[in-house]
């Protein structure tokens, strides 16, 4: 299984970031291996608009099956949503913390976004 | 000619302003009410609606048996409007800003362009003005649509007056950039300089002549004239502060009735306007040859 995790730092011990689509980067972890890659999300640092959607695209284009993340608007959830990706948040903890939580299945997938839109 | 009346700080008086212009003028002039998340001209006005108009705008609609997922219109897209995830395309119509490109991209005919309501117009008319007010509806996020829908029926060849929404974004530029003129409509607060300045620096990037009006000038309007005298901004009116307006304006009243006095000032403001766009005119051409 493949999480994306949220987060500005590079490992394990960083903290998830609470931003879905405006987020530095993911790690990417994979659950059976239990390892991770990175994956910078530069490019929507910066965007106008569409930031979660934009962001949402990628990670359904990179076949990732949940994400985990501090905050997660309408447009994006309704993004992965459509593309079977589940969404939890765990927001102020680490990365490593969240994923245990994950493994042990704390975490309860969100049915909606938790937060606003944001307008143009 | 089409005069802007904008302003960078909202409720300075630009819906007072464009009121008292379109009324003391005699001839037949246009007032527009661009101002469409809050159209207020009406109550000054008091027009005889002759009828209402619909706004749309065009949103794409996918065919999903059509649909091979290729993704163009995704790639296309510069707004995050459309996307696409393998066969699954999906459209956010709050994003788009009808350009069409993804109607035209799409290889296999996929996708059509579909009318949103996005607003309604007011068409009248009260003695010698055309009034035409424009209104978005309740939960749509852009606004520029519906006041290029107003702008239409500016007139040909007489005086419009553009009664343009607050601030200096999108909606500000798109009303103010179909005139040949503008005045900044102000009031000598801090803020009011401030919002001031950074409307003067966006309608020098359009290249739009202008001048200046303080609203509730006191005291304190020093900074706004020292700021104009600086810059070589035309200080075109001031309309002193004055309980007599705030008490025409909550009944809805013009406020050429309680200020007679500024008949002439508000008369001279179209033909300052004009010459500072032969002005420019001019200019042009000279850096030309």
């Amino acid at each position: 299984m493949k999480i994306a995790i949220t987060t500005a730092g590079h490992d394990l011990d960083a903290l998830v970031d609470t931003r879905f689509g405006r987020a530095p980067r993911f790690l990417i972890y994979f659950t059976e291996r239990g390892i991770f890659t990175s994956k910078e999300n530069t490019q929507n640092l910066n965007a106008a608009q569409g930031a979660g959607i934009q962001t949402a695209t990628h990670l359904a284009n990179e076949q990732v099956d949940a994400v985990i993340t501090g905050n997660c608007g309408p447009k994006a959830y309704a993004v992965l949503d459509a593309a079977q990706i589940k969404v939890y948040t765990c927001p102020g903890c680490t990365v490593g913390d969240a994923i245990e939580k994950f493994k042990r299945g704390e975490l309860n997938a969100a049915e909606g976004a938790n937060v606003e839109g944001h307008w143009v | 000619m089409k005069i802007a009346i904008a302003s960078g700080k909202g409720g300075t008086g630009k819906t007072t302003i464009s009121c008292a212009l379109a009324l003391a003028i005699s001839d037949e002039v246009t007032l527009l009410d661009c101002d469409v998340e809050e159209p207020n001209s009406h109550f000054f006005i008091q027009p005889e609606i002759e009828r209402l108009e619909k706004t749309f705008s065009l949103v794409p609609e996918v065919d999903a048996e059509k649909c091979s997922g290729c993704g163009e219109c995704g790639r296309v897209c510069q707004f995050s409007a459309i996307i696409s995830m393998g066969k699954k395309t999906m459209v956010f119509n709050e994003l788009c800003h009808s350009c069409g490109a993804c109607v035209r991209i799409c290889p296999e005919g996929a996708i059509k362009e579909v009318q949103k309501k996005t607003g309604l117009l007011t068409i009248g008319k009260k003695d010698h003005i055309r009034f035409v007010s424009g209104r978005l509806d309740v939960g749509q996020a852009m606004s520029p649509p519906v006041i290029r829908e107003t702008l239409k029926y500016a007139s040909k060849d007489g005086l419009t007056i553009v009664d343009c929404p607050p601030g200096t974004s999108c909606p500000y530029v798109t009303a103010v950039k179909s005139c040949d003129a503008a005045l900044l409509v102000t009031e000598p607060t801090p803020f009011g300089l401030h919002d001031l300045k950074l409307a003067v620096e966006t309608i020098r990037e359009l290249g739009i002549p202008f001048g200046v009006a303080v609203n509730r000038a006191n005291g304190e309007q020093n900074r706004i004239s020292e700021y104009c005298e600086a810059e070589g901004i035309p200080l075109l009116l001031q309309i002193p502060e004055d309980r007599r307006v705030a008490v025409a304006y909550s009944r809805g009243q013009a406020l050429n009735k309680v200020m007679p006095e500024l008949h002439e000032t508000l008369l001279s403001i179209p033909v300052q306007l004009q010459s500072l766009t032969e002005e420019r005119k001019v200019r042009e051409q000279e850096a030309l040859v």
